[in-house]
């Protein structure tokens, strides 16, 4: 049965795109068959971080409205046979998207894949309420600051209410990942720690992603981080979140980069 | 208005330096001003409309307090006199009608004559009236979960909440408000005229504390207080409050 999975987080920048790119290539790297879905219509990015943007011909709103077939819109990834993309349209905006559209959509990938992940725009608008009306669960990307914490709980709010599944009486399952964070910032004080967080918003803990250049050089190459560089901190990070969304036991530890000699004398040349 | 109304008439008394200068004419000032009015479209039978509204208005009192609103006919065919009576109605249940749309201006008249509204106006969607499953006045409402961030929970009695009350968020009852977590939200107790409402809290991280309409931001809170178990009541005027141990 296939599992619909939203990546959701309220606020804008804390890493949604960066991590539904992540998460959909280390579940394809076990060998499930994934679908990624950019719901950021108008403002798409999730192109650009699979780095398929030069092959993107049909897109989700041609599909919701049915000028195009699934078929002709999904792009199947150059590097994990079963990784594929459902780009958003660049040119329209959230307005085109339809509740009978998106429905129909989400139910042809659910036939298809084992995995879907939709990406969500920033904000509580019309994409953000369509990336997670037919999830069965949802992953919140929340950084380790304020303003973050509170717009999840907002989130985690709607999740309970508007959703298909918290409308049918069921609990949606609520997973925190926590980007961008540094175990000595938040040991100073300047950053929130992971059980602040954890006891504001009250949801299990899926993963924390360490604040790392590698992120960034995954992004500008196009590539996710977990396929860019697997061994990279944020990539193990990433791998041992996927193992937990598959079911796994994985112990919850913060992955620190390995450097050795030679990472220390080059180690500050990327980024 | 005569201009006479408006002209400024020195005191006797007045400075005669003052006095003496031409009376300048202070020039009317005109402002713009918007209301939210409710608009009551009753519905044919008229008798069991006013049920309706009857038990609406127990379910929650106050829900048409101070409320202008604009009782729009259209949906009834009433002769002059039935509008009349109707208004009278209204009137006994303290329903303060501010204007009558939906019939003809001559329909209304003696005193009604001046509820004849402007066409105009403009829809501002539904306002929703109290649901019956809020449960009995002064009864109590438990929420197992936590408030999140944006929500807010009203409620005619008390509320217990097992859980936390996050930034965000706002509690309002019209009894008291425990909170068994962190309350980071708002909490608004005796919000229907309650001075004997409180509010207990197991950790006080709040962004405002309210006791029948009296106030208090997290500024204004003694620091000391932070973090702490803790309870607020009415002293008087003033918003008190005090650890839990």
């Amino acid at each position: 049965m296939a599992e619909v999975l939203v990546v959701t987080s309220g606020k804008g920048g804390v890493g949604k795109t960066t991590s539904t790119a992540a998460l959909g290539a280390a579940l394809a790297q076990t060998g499930q068959s994934v679908c990624v879905v950019d719901f950021d219509v108008g403002l798409r990015n999730l192109d650009l971080v699979m780095g398929a943007e030069r092959r993107v011909v049909y897109d989700l709103i041609n599909v919701v409205q049915g000028d195009a077939n699934l078929n002709q819109a999904l792009i199947r990834d150059k590097r994990i046979d079963s990784l594929s993309l459902l780009p958003a349209s660049q040119t329209r905006d959230k307005d085109a998207l339809t509740a009978e559209g998106v429905e129909r959509v989400i139910g042809e990938l659910k036939n298809r894949f084992d995995w879907i992940i939709c990406d969500s725009p920033a904000g509580i608008e019309r994409g953000a309420y369509f990336a997670m009306r037919h999830a069965d669960l949802a992953v919140i990307v929340t950084n380790p600051e304020v303003s973050s914490v509170r717009d999840s709980d907002r989130i985690i709010g709607l999740l309970d209410s508007k959703t298909e599944k918290a409308e049918r009486g069921e609990v949606m399952e609520k997973l925190l990942l926590l980007t961008r964070y540094s175990p000595e910032r938040a040991e100073r004080g300047d950053m929130l720690k992971v059980e602040d967080v954890l006891e504001i918003l009250s949801i299990s803990l899926l993963g924390i992603i360490p604040e790392s250049p590698e992120v960034l050089k995954a992004s500008n190459l196009g590539s996710p981080v977990t396929l860019a560089n697997p061994i990279s901190a944020p990539s193990r990070a990433y791998l041992d979140a996927a193992r937990r969304l598959r079911g796994e036991t994985v112990p919850m530890t913060v992955p620190t980069e390995r450097k050795g000699f030679l990472g220390n004398l080059f180690g500050r040349r990327a980024a | 208005m005569s201009p006479a109304a408006l002209q400024i008439v020195p005191k006797s008394d007045a400075d005669p330096a003052a006095a003496q200068e031409p009376a300048k004419r202070k020039p009317v000032r005109f402002k713009g001003r918007s209301f939210m009015a409710l608009v009551l479209t009753p519905e044919q039978p008229v008798n069991d409309w006013l049920a309706e509204l009857d038990a609406l208005a127990a379910r929650s009192p106050g829900f048409f307090g101070d409320r202008p609103v604009v009782l729009d006919v259209s949906l009834l065919r009433l002769s002059p006199r039935m509008i009349a009576a109707l208004l009278g109605d209204l009137d006994q249940r303290g329903v303060r009608i501010i204007g009558v749309e939906g019939c003809d201006p001559k329909f209304l008249d003696g005193p009604n004559a001046r509820l004849a509204m402007p066409v105009g106006g403009r829809a501002a969607g539904e306002i929703s009236a109290p649901e019956a499953s809020t449960g009995k006045v002064g009864g109590s409402l438990i929420i197992n979960q936590p408030v999140r961030s944006g929500q807010s929970v009203s409620f005619q009695g008390d509320v217990t909440i097992c859980g936390s009350v996050a930034s965000g968020a706002e509690v309002i009852a019209s009894g008291s408000i425990h909170v068994y977590g962190a309350l980071r939200g708002r909490a608004i107790a005796g919000s229907a005229g309650d001075r004997k409402a409180r509010i207990f809290c197991r950790r006080l991280d709040a962004e405002l504390l309210a006791i029948d309409g009296v106030y208090m931001t997290t500024e204004d809170l003694n620091r000391a207080l932070r973090g702490k178990p803790a309870t607020a009541w009415l002293d008087g005027e003033a918003l008190r409050v005090a650890a839990l141990d």
